[in-house]
């Protein structure tokens, strides 16, 4: 068997696990859903000053595509993996001559197969009930903001196990991560109307150029492909840190027996 | 000696974590196709051993050969000859037993066949049913089968019956039994005594970082001699009467000694006491149990020279190294 089959039975198994796993399946596949649906019935489909008059829908679906990816691949992998070390699963697999790689791809797949999925659905829904035009020049731009996010905050999910020290500490050390990133990065609230100093952390910070990146790949007056050029680079850049953590603190075994 | 007899090697292995000795000097062979029993306190240094063999930790000196292979360079390939049931439970609550498997046969080159592990691990009847909802009994023995889904040469089982009833503990114990009709070497840990006693064809006694005593376990005793004579000293007659050379002494109202030669000293005991037209009441003869031995060594003090052992009939010498 080569090792891109033992990497598809990976895969498999951990698309099962994740599907059979209500919390999981809830938070990032449906909960997204329910945000977009609610906000527009909530607030609205006024069309928006600050984005030049274009529908509040319009920018609601890139924002909670931006959720969906950053639970599926952050959030996912981050208490995911947490709770394979702990109970000393990682330890144990290491032990198997399997490599390393399928391990995290298998998880890795099955955040990129989640956000493709919940993409499919935010613009479904976005598109019949709501009139939000569907990407097509732009697609290219929307493809690979969606790329290199999901690559950037899987990444940054396996570096973030090194600062859970256990598994119940899991929900509670990722939302204290994610939630405030959502409300500064114009996930729930449109970013410019918030204040300038907040927009600028926000800039710094990955989650921001990412929901940027899918916004700019929906707004009807964007022209060319659609590549938001700064935030690919600063997701890239990310990225790439994320990469660095991720290889240099990532552990295998439990805390406790670590050392 | 050579890789092909033996399956672990280990010499002089010592292992320090700062200035705390865990592992201080300790040497054992363990043959190929034996069940091998590692026996010690907490804190005697026996996980530390097992995982320097496993290839989880760095030693700091000492020779170590697993498969004729040093673990901290083991590859794919020694991995892939290698099961572990460790302490922890190794598989994801959400998939089934025989997904498990399944997916844990993908990472071998030559896995064993999936049904045939089940019916191994004795869960045909769960195969379906997901881990999370297998009883503490059940989840162990799918660790054992996942340890034995690459059809590994060499089997480390850490505790594999804590937590068992005692008909669970049975079902494992003839799992692992198998497992050397099937050829695999076992080096098992294990705190239940009679577990060793059962299973093993040799244990070891770790103790504060070296073995104190090592060979087959009803060939272990510590100290104070052999067999013990058990019967209820006779009425009207003095201990020294007795034709025995052995010294006597009286325990709960019993007579007790030990020999060396119990079948010389029962014959000149009983054929007395037949002359007399006594009874004996509550004659028995019996050997030392693992645990009486265990128990003597352990809980001798520390620093004190560990008690006479006595040589396997297989003439292997015991291992002490000064301390």
């Amino acid at each position: 068997m080569s090792d891109l089959r033992r990497a598809l039975a990976q895969l498999t198994a951990d698309m099962k696990i994740f599907r059979r796993n209500p919390a999981a399946l809830f938070f990032t596949a449906i909960l997204p859903v329910v945000f977009l649906c609610m906000f527009v019935g909530i607030f609205g489909n006024n069309r928006l000053k600050q984005y030049g008059g274009i529908h509040a829908s319009t920018v609601y679906v890139p924002s909670f595509i931006g959720l969906a990816v950053v639970g599926a691949s952050f959030v996912a992998l981050a208490m995911g993996f947490t709770r394979m070390r702990e109970s000393g699963m990682l330890k144990r697999v290491r032990a198997t001559p399997v490599p390393s790689w399928i391990v995290f791809a298998g998880r890795i797949g099955t955040a990129i197969v989640t956000a493709i999925f919940v993409t499919a659905v935010l613009m479904l829904v976005g598109g019949v009930l709501f009139g939000v035009r569907i990407p097509t020049r732009t697609l290219p731009g929307l493809l690979a903001a969606l790329a290199l996010g999901a690559a950037t905050f899987c990444a940054l999910g396996i570096a973030y196990t090194r600062a859970i020290g256990s598994e119940e500490a899991g929900p509670s050390m990722t939302n204290a991560v994610v939630l405030p990133l959502y409300f500064i990065s114009g996930v729930f609230v449109p970013f410019r109307t918030l204040p300038d100093g907040l927009q600028s952390v926000a800039k710094l910070l990955p989650v921001q150029p990412f929901v940027d990146a899918l916004r700019v790949a929906f707004d009807p007056r964007t022209t060319g492909a659609g590549f938001a050029g700064d935030d690919l680079l600063k997701l890239a850049i990310w990225g790439a840190v994320g990469l660095v953590l991720a290889i240099r603190l990532f552990s295998w075994t439990p805390r406790q027996q670590s050392g | 000696m050579s890789a092909a007899e033996h399956a672990i090697e280990i010499d002089g292995l010592r292992k320090s974590y700062g200035s705390f000795e865990a592992v201080r000097g300790l040497s054992l062979n363990v043959k190929r196709g034996e069940i091998f029993a590692f026996l010690g306190p907490n804190g005697a240094g026996k996980t530390t051993t097992v995982e320097i063999l496993e290839g989880f930790r760095k030693r700091t000196a000492g020779e170590v050969r697993v498969l004729g292979v040093d673990p901290e360079h083991g590859d794919r390939a020694w991995r892939s000859r290698i099961g572990i049931v460790l302490q922890e439970g190794s598989a994801q609550p959400e998939l089934t037993v025989r997904e498990t498997l399944t997916l844990w046969a993908a990472y071998y080159p030559e896995p064993r066949p999936i049904e045939e592990t089940i019916a191994l691990a004795g869960l045909e009847e769960k195969a379906d049913d997901r881990v999370g909802r297998l009883s503490g009994g059940q989840k162990r023995r799918l660790d054992v089968g996942l340890a034995l889904i690459g059809d590994p040469d060499l089997v480390f089982l850490d505790e594999p019956t804590t937590g068992f009833d005692p008909v669970a503990r049975r079902a494992a114990w003839k799992v692992i039994a198998g497992l050397r009709d099937l050829g695999k070497t076992v080096f098992l840990t294990t705190h239940y005594l009679d577990e060793a006693q059962e299973l093993a064809d040799r244990v070891a006694i770790v103790k504060a970082g070296v073995i104190v005593v090592e060979g087959p376990p009803g060939s272990l005793s510590a100290g104070s001699g052999d067999t013990q004579v058990h019967f209820v000293a006779p009425a009207g007659i003095a201990l020294d009467e007795l034709p025995v050379s052995e010294p006597i002494t009286v325990v709960d109202g019993r007579a007790l000694l030990h020999t060396t030669t119990p079948t010389h000293t029962l014959a000149a005991l009983c054929g007395w006491a037949d002359g007399r037209g006594i009874e004996l009441e509550r004659l028995e003869v019996a050997r030392p149990s693992l645990e009486d031995v265990y128990l003597e060594l352990v809980t001798a003090p520390d620093g004190s020279q560990p008690p006479t052992v006595a040589v396997a009939p297989t003439g292997r010498r015991s291992r002490r190294s000064a301390r």
